[in-house]
């Protein structure tokens, strides 16, 4: 008998419609198929430059997602307490009145008392330039507790970063090394390199405390102990070093190696880099003339020195300096750094270190490969061919989430450089706009001008200290103390301190604190529940909230409404437009350029708006400048979709670098062309410029990559890009402590900033165990003291892994994924487990000084020793995600946030700061130190969280 | 494998019925029609025993085969079943089951036609128009009956016992208990029904006799099965894999961290203790009282009645325990990927 | 009809690469989102937003832990000793007392990783064995096996729901919905791969589309000159528990042997002497190292 029903020709669907996918930050180009009016299927678009067909697990449970009964259906406004969760369905005129009439009333009176902080970005091309238009400088992205410790070292130090600005050569790298990756934004890309590399056949390590997901393919696994890997780093530079193995060709001509830093301790220019009159860098070359050769000084970018990188050498004025290269050799060199003292505290043998640093070596030099492609140099030198360093990199939140995570990956950086792999053929590449100046010459607007709007851009990149924000007596303008002497090169801001310091009224006040697409109420902040009281917390005098007003846009029923006065429901990524923009996240490859656009694919079958129509709209009612069209009309109508085609930021220079000009026919440039969005359409919603063959590496110093880049506006000149081995910046910040200079640091500040802004990277031990007593006490003493406490009493270092299926709180709601993983364990090496009385799946509890929390543990081999770890955000929030109130997340589910501390210990506060990277604010998430407390009865399942402060709200 | 009441009861009380059926077959081969004139047993008062062991069988098989139903998830279409008997042996079960009504159906009509012949003959000692002491269809219905019962509990063992990844299960022990205790549970119902008005039997010693032989064999039968059960496999997550050659292989992350089908269908975890204790139940209960009540109403006749109803209960008892524990102590192949 | 079809020449099925699988079930999810809407679906969600969810799933993916050898795994000193004390002379001393870094995870009890533990990931689908009993044993002929490709389906319209089918699967490919009453698996998605109104790099399995590492490969096994089989063949492509001898179509390649410290080169050529830090200062080595730009 035939198999009566079986169909083989059902088409999928009766449309397919193109568009980027949002389930993650990756943006992979999905095709949506629909079916009598419902998403019937979604699959990875084979012609997108980003995923190339392939979709991951997230991707393919957008219906669920769009169809999650979690969704925000109206703008809701609170009728009951903070917290409470007590809303009123009001209708988008009374909503938009309202947060217009809060907004504009600040406008008037104040700007920067809207605190206006967008999590999760990828539209911060349209609210960077709404708050500068509105004139707050207290504005930033998710950068500052995601990951700007990439985005800052890279930037500083060779105008490109990890992050997923750049990336391995996966086509051509022998020997990839991951530094503390488990997912990455590129979520898609990276696993199609991993591919790549595996069908190759080359050699893949990871460094990582735990061994999962990528590090489970890899070929080594080094389990290092969390926070040590700026030793690590330094430890195989030491060796190439030690072992001469550095392409010093390559440090010469692409960094500033043989730049001469000026060594005259106690100037106001001791530690800069020596210049000429009209300021052009110097080094000493040698030159022979006549017989005897003889050492002059000429500037640093000419093509004809043979440049000397040790040695000191005597300046014009008759002081000394000495090639920056030296003064990193002398570091690195040193014994802190060798192998046999780095050991023990990373975890990872000697022998290991040794032979590492070999390998990478041996890839870069013996194994060197030799691309038959002719370029031009900056100097209008031609090349024949490209040599390639087949040793690459990356590296993510495991450096970042460290208080000494900008030091650890300029560490990463500068060994990088020694290798001669940074943007050769085989190593790690740049992806367009990148590289950029280092630093990129854009710094944060400082001032209003007449019409309210902000003198620049709210974040930027600070080039010295007259670049802070800081007012006449050095204390923070900021609310996040972001540019501030606490946290100067806060180029993502602090969003993880902005509740606390907005509830502490600590620089000041504000009047409204407006959020979109973060969940502050939960897996974003520290201290969790601390952080979810003061939302709701008041004044004991007024009676009144303490954080006057909160209004937040989330597309769903996250943590974090309950807090919200006010609610505006944005749509799901299927139903609106939005912008992936070159002035913002790209989504580049290192051999093209690419933006994309988001299209409504579907209409929402709620009363919801995309958030960008509404910031327009809210913008218009409040008069912001660039929103009101010359006779005071409202200048887009249309709302996002007209101002991602109109808007101009500079003449010829919108949000979307394709299809621009009146014909469509010019990219970068252009005047508007009213048929840009149906051109993206067309094209599966991306634009993709292919860089010329002979621009696709040594992009910093290419002439054929840098004309091509400037053409389309990425750079402002063919002028080379020269890497920063030495810092050049940091020192400027620690000339400032040391008391030089205009604008200098409040005495309070001065051994922190003079101390962490090293023009050279180095290793310190993370700041929240670094117990920081003040200078008071003699160190000695204070040293021991802490050592004994923090060793006895938190023993472990907890960290958190992004499951690839999930994308933080996100997922919980999405029934295919919550089947899944609806629990999260504490994960631990059964070693760890039996030295603590731990069985397998006991129930335990996991202690920090805030409080303890009671999780469920499990035994893992793969996991080092003296590391515990669990994956981020599974646990939820009772009434959250309309889950039930028994849901495992609710009821087993545990997030460690509540028991990491938003600031460092501090004796009676003297002086408090944030748990974050003392040069850029970036979240330390990862120094978390905890200890396992067994619990009488270890069979009862049942997460609890008691924390030592009773009142904060769980 | 998880307990399901529906299965257990189908396995437990269509066993039974078959067994009845087969021993009453059995005995209207061997025993009844020659001697029965002899003993001056008079036609009127003959097959009620036959009447009410048909009866009984008719209702513990039927009840069985429909309870075995409601484990279906689409029991309308039961009907399907029949199609495939050249390979699956729940297809034949089916079709035996049906088959085995048929003989049933023959006796019952050749005992209608026989009462009401005697009606007519107003019970004068002429046998000779009556089907049962005449020839060969009772007999045959009854070979018949006697093959159909036997075929089709062996059947009903088959299904369990050809599914290779349920050690348990996939083994000789399997359809052996499976007819033992079929026809021991029937021994125990028939000796219940000669307890009815006008049910006894000539010569109850046999049945009595073979109840015991029964029981201690399927005990002894059990328990051997036990200890292979108790063996377990040696197969683990290494070669459910494939990966043991690159060391030991230990489950880290499952699936889904909570139950899907597979876990709770066949992931279905037995404590020792509590296997232990439900054992010597199932011994105690099931073999061992009525093995003692079998005895006793040798040596002391008039214990008839209570002694077949004890041994009835408490044999069904300890069966349904036995059967409880097939399923229960079974583990499937599938998760050795769990562990 | 579930009595086996004559042995075919063409054996459709799967090849999955376990030495680049990283474990991030998008191949299970891409098959519940397919069949989910697909001629084989819904594939239902019991309890979807509650304390017990629970669906149908035709691809399941595990994570294992090996411990064994070679496993690339650089043995990790005892996480348990301390950082000896002198580690802070050019390091910049802090104006904040550092304290004795905390190293030891557990004090008193010397750490080591025993042998070495390599993390696996293990994707799990129907195998569309050659001889399976799941299709023998059923009584409707719901389940079979085609003859003309060898792909095991389930006619959902026949099935009476009984599970023997699954029952039978030692390797957990199907699966059984009480919402449904009828047993449901891997489809092999063919109603995909003959699907005339997709286009032709699309008539592939749905979970093989979307594995971002391109860790699954789909073709036919039967013809040993087909990709997937020189596939199978190059990196000893293995099938599962063969002792119960169904015959699984679909191959397993095995992690490739890694490259660590047991199986690292020795050093190839030796590099210009390494000095000895006490002795001389090793910047003197580049003093007049002429470079050019
Ligand atoms: N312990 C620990 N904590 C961490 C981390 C960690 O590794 N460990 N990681 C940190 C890092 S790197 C980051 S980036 C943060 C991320 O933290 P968040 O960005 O706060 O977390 P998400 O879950 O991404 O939540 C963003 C919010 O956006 C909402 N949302 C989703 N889609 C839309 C939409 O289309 N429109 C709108 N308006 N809203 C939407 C979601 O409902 C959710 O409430 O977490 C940080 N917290
Ligand atoms: N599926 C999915 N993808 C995502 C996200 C998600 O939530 N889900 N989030 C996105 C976001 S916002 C971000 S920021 C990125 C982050 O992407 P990742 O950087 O991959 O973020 P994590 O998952 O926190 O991974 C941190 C890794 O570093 C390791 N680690 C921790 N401490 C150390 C250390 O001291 N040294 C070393 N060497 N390793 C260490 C951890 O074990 C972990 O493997 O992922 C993005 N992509
Ligand atoms: S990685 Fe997955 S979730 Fe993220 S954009 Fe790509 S498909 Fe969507
Ligand atoms: S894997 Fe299981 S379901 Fe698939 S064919 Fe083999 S036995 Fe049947
Ligand atoms: S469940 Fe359906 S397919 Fe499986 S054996 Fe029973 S009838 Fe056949
Ligand atoms: S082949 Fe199709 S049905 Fe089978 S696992 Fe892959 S996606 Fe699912
Ligand atoms: S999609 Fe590919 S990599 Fe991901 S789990 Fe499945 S097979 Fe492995
Ligand atoms: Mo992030």
């Amino acid at each position: 008998m035939p198999h009566a029903s079986l169909a083989l020709n059902t088409p999928t669907g009766d449309m397919v419609k193109t568009t980027t996918c949002y389930m993650c930050a990756c943006r992979c180009g999905i095709r949506v198929h629909l079916k009598d009016g419902r998403v019937r299927y979604i699959d990875g678009n084979p012609k997108h430059p980003v995923n190339r067909g392939v979709i991951c697990a997230k991707g393919s449970a957008g219906i669920k997602q769009h169809y999650s009964p979690a969704r925000l259906s109206k703008p809701l406004l609170r009728i009951g307490e903070r917290g409470a969760g007590e809303f009123r369905e009001i209708e988008w005129d009374e909503a938009l009145e309202l947060a217009a009439k809060w907004l504009g009333d600040i406008r008037k009176r104040n700007p920067d008392e809207l605190a206006f902080f967008t999590g999760r970005d990828q539209s911060e091309a349209l609210t960077g330039w709404w708050a500068q238009q509105f004139g707050t400088i207290n504005y930033a992205a998710h950068g500052g507790f995601c990951s700007v410790n990439m985005a800052a070292a890279g930037m500083y130090t060779f105008g490109g970063s990890f992050w997923e600005f750049g990336e391995p050569d996966w086509d051509l790298t022998k020997y990839l090394m991951l530094w503390g990756v488990a997912e990455d934004h590129d979520s898609n890309p990276i696993k199609l390199g991993l591919g790549k590399l595996k069908g190759r056949g080359a050699k893949i390590v990871a460094i990582n405390p735990v061994r999962t997901g990528y590090g489970a393919i890899a070929d080594e696994w080094v389990p290092i102990n969390p926070g040590t890997d700026g030793l690590l780093a330094g430890a195989f530079i030491h060796e190439l070093l030690r072992n001469d193995r550095v392409d010093l060709e390559y440090l010469v001509r692409y960094t500033n190696a043989h730049h001469l830093v000026i060594r005259d301790s106690g100037a106001a220019d001791d530690g800069l880099i020596a210049r000429d009159a009209d300021g052009h860098p110097l080094c000493a070359s040698r030159s022979a003339e006549g017989m005897e050769a003889k050492t002059i000084l000429v500037r640093a970018d000419s093509v004809e020195s043979s440049p000397l990188v040790v040695g000191e050498y005597t300046l014009a004025d008759g002081r000394k300096a000495v090639p920056s290269f030296q003064l990193i050799a002398e570091r690195f060199l040193g014994d802190d750094y060798a192998p046999e003292s780095v050991s023990k505290r990373c975890g990872v043998s000697v022998e290991t270190i040794r032979r590492l640093a070999r390998e990478l070596a041996e890839t870069a030099f013996d194994q060197a490969i030799t691309l038959d492609q002719a370029w031009t140099d900056v100097h209008g030198r031609e090349h024949a061919t490209m040599i390639g360093r087949p040793v690459s990199m990356h590296a993510m939140r495991g450096i970042s989430a460290h208080a000494n995570g900008f030091h650890t990956c300029r560490t990463l950086h500068v060994l990088q450089m020694l290798l001669g792999a940074i943007d050769t053929p085989g190593s790690f590449r740049y992806q367009p706009p990148y590289p950029k100046p280092a630093p990129p010459p854009n710094r944060p607007g400082k001032s209003r001008k007449d019409d309210g709007t902000l003198d620049g851009g709210p974040l930027g990149y600070v080039q010295s200290p007259e670049d802070l924000l800081v007012d006449a007596d050095g204390q923070p303008r900021r609310l996040d103390r972001a540019y501030s002497w606490q946290h100067p090169l806060a180029a993502h801001g602090l969003m993880h301190s902005v509740i606390r310091n907005a509830w502490a009224g600590d620089p000041y006040r504000i009047d409204t604190l407006f959020m979109f697409m973060a969940n502050m109420g939960w897996n974003s902040s520290m201290n969790t529940g601390e952080t979810r009281r003061m939302l709701c917390d008041r004044d004991e005098a007024s009676g009144e909230y303490r954080i006057p007003h909160i209004i937040y846009s989330d597309a769903y029923l996250s943590e974090t409404v309950a807090f919200a006065d006010l609610v505006l429901p944005d749509t799901t990524y299927l139903e609106r437009h939005d912008c992936i923009s070159m002035l913002d996240r790209p989504i580049s490859d290192a051999d093209c350029a690419a933006d994309a656009i988001r299209q409504p694919v579907i209409e929402p079958n709620r009363d919801v708006r995309p958030f960008q129509d509404v910031l327009i709209d809210l913008g218009t009612r409040i008069g912001l400048p660039g929103l009101l069209s010359a006779d005071g009309s409202a200048k887009y109508p249309g709302g996002f979709a007209q101002y991602m085609v109109e808007h101009e930021r500079a003449p010829g220079v919108g949000l979307l670098a394709g299809w621009r000009g009146a014909d469509g026919t010019k990219s970068g440039f252009g005047e508007p062309n009213p048929d840009q969005i149906k051109r993206y359409v067309e094209n599966g919603c991306v634009w993709e410029a292919k860089i010329p063959a002979a621009g696709r590496y040594y992009k910093m110093a290419n002439r054929d990559y840098l004309s091509w880049a400037k053409s389309l506006g990425f750079v402002g000149s063919t002028d080379a890009i020269v890497m920063q081995l030495y810092c050049e910046t940091l020192q400027r910040f620690r000339l400032a402590a040391q008391g030089h200079g205009t604008q200098q640091p409040p005495a309070n500040e001065r051994a922190r900033v003079e101390r962490y802004f090293d023009p050279i990277p180095f290793w310190y031990e993370d700041l929240a165990s670094d117990s920081l007593l003040t200078s008071r006490g003699p160190h000695r003493e204070g040293q021991s003291r802490g050592a004994k406490s923090s060793e006895r009493a938190y023993p472990l270092s907890a960290i958190t892994q992004r499951p690839m299926f999930m994308y933080h709180s996100w997922g919980s709601q999405n029934t295919w994924l919550r089947q899944i993983t609806a629990r999260n364990y504490l994960y631990l090496n059964p070693q760890t487990g039996a030295a603590n009385g731990v069985a397998d799946d006991d129930w335990i509890w996991l202690v920090s000084p805030l409080g303890r929390i009671r999780v469920q543990a499990r035994f893992h081999a793969a996991t080092a020793p003296g590391t515990v770890w669990t994956w981020n955000a599974i646990g939820k929030h009772k009434g959250a995600w309309k889950l039930d109130a028994d849901a495992p997340e609710n009821r087993d589910g545990f997030l460690l946030n509540h028991l990491i501390n938003e600031l460092l210990p501090s004796e009676r506060n003297s002086q408090s700061y944030a748990n974050a990277d003392p040069v850029t604010g970036q979240a330390a998430w990862f120094d978390l130190r905890v200890r396992i407390e067994c619990d009488p009865s270890p069979q009862k399942s049942g997460h609890r969280i008691e924390m030592h402060d009773k009142r904060s709200v769980q | 494998m998880r307990p399901t009441f529906s299965i257990i009861f189908f396995t437990v009380a269509s066993g039974a019925g078959y067994g009845v059926w087969f021993l009453i077959a059995l005995a209207s081969l061997l025993v009844w029609p020659e001697y029965a004139p002899a003993n001056g047993i008079t036609p009127s008062m003959w097959p009620r025993l036959m009447v009410f062991g048909l009866g009984a069988g008719f209702v513990l098989v039927s009840s069985g085969l429909v309870s075995s139903l409601g484990h279906l998830g689409k029991p309308k279409r039961a009907w399907r079943a029949f199609s495939q008997w050249r390979s699956s042996w729940l297809s034949r079960e089916g079709v035996a089951a049906v088959l085995t009504y048929l003989p049933v159906l023959a006796i019952a009509l050749a005992i209608v036609h026989d009462r009401w012949m005697l009606h007519e003959t107003g019970n004068s000692g002429e046998f000779e128009s009556l089907l049962w002491m005449s020839g060969p269809i009772p007999i045959l219905a009854s070979l018949l009956l006697l093959a159909g019962s036997l075929a089709t509990i062996y059947c009903t063992a088959n299904i369990y016992a050809c599914l290779k990844p349920i050690r348990a299960w996939h083994n000789r022990y399997v359809v052996a208990s499976y007819l033992m205790i079929g026809i021991y549970s029937g021994g125990l119902v028939a000796w219940t029904l000669t307890t009815f008005p006008q049910g006894q039997i000539l010569d109850l010693r046999y049945l009595l006799f073979g109840i015991v032989v029964f029981a201690v064999a399927a005990s002894l039968l059990k328990i051997t099965y036990w200890r292979f059960v108790d063996q377990g496999t040696a197969l683990n997550a290494g070669d459910a894999t494939g990966l043991g050659s690159l060391g030991e292989v230990r489950s880290f992350e499952q699936p889904h961290t909570e139950e899907n089908y597979l876990t709770h269908e066949m992931g279905f975890r037995l404590a020792r203790k509590h296997s232990r204790k439900l054992r010597m139940i199932c011994l105690i209960s099931g073999f061992a009282i009525p093995t003692l009540m079998a005895l006793l109403s040798l040596i002391v006749p008039n214990l008839g009645i209570t002694a077949a109803w004890i041994s009835l209960v408490s044999g069904m008892l300890g069966i349904f325990v036995e059967r409880w524990l097939f399923f229960a102590e079974a583990k499937h192949a599938v998760m050795l990927y769990y562990r | 009809m579930t009595s086996l079809p004559p042995p075919a020449a063409r054996k459709l099925g799967l090849v999955i690469d376990l030495d680049t699988c990283v474990g991030c079930h998008a191949c299970a999810v891409a098959c519940k989102e397919w069949n989910d809407g697909g001629s084989f679906g819904p594939l239902p969600d019991e309890d979807p937003y509650g304390a017990e969810p629970m669906g149908v799933w035709f691809n399941r993916v595990h994570s294992y832990e090996v411990r064994g050898i070679g496993n690339g795994e650089s043995g990790m000193v005892k996480a348990g000793a301390k950082r000896d004390a002198s580690c802070s002379s050019s390091i910049p001393r802090s104006p904040f007392p550092i304290p004795e870094p905390s190293a030891q995870p557990i004090p008193h009890s010397p750490f080591t990783i025993p042998g070495s533990t390599q993390s696996i990931h293990f994707p799990r689908s129907c195998l569309h064995c050659e001889t399976p009993a799941c299709v023998t044993v059923c009584p409707t002929g719901a389940s079979y096996k085609r003859a003309e490709d060898g792909i095991v389906l389930v006619d959902e319209d026949k099935c009476i729901g009984c599970q023997l089918c699954a029952w039978a699967c030692p390797y957990g490919a199907r699966e059984f919905s009480a919402k449904h009453g009828v047993m449901q698996k891997c489809t092999l998605c063919v109603d995909r791969i003959y699907n005339e109104t997709l286009e032709e790099i699309d008539r592939q399995p749905a979970c093989v589309m979307a594995c971002p590492t391109r860790a699954r490969h789909f073709g036919d096994l039967g013809d040993a000159d087909s990709d997937v089989s020189k596939l199978a063949a190059d990196r000893g492509g293995y099938a599962l528990m063969p002792e119960f001898g169904y015959k699984p179509v679909n191959r397993y390649l095995p992690p490739r042997p890694r490259r660590d410290a047991a199986s690292a080169s020795p050093q190839t050529k030796p590099t210009t002497e390494p000095i000895d830090t006490t002795q001389m200062s090793p910047l003197l080595r580049w003093v007049d190292r002429v470079l050019s730009r």
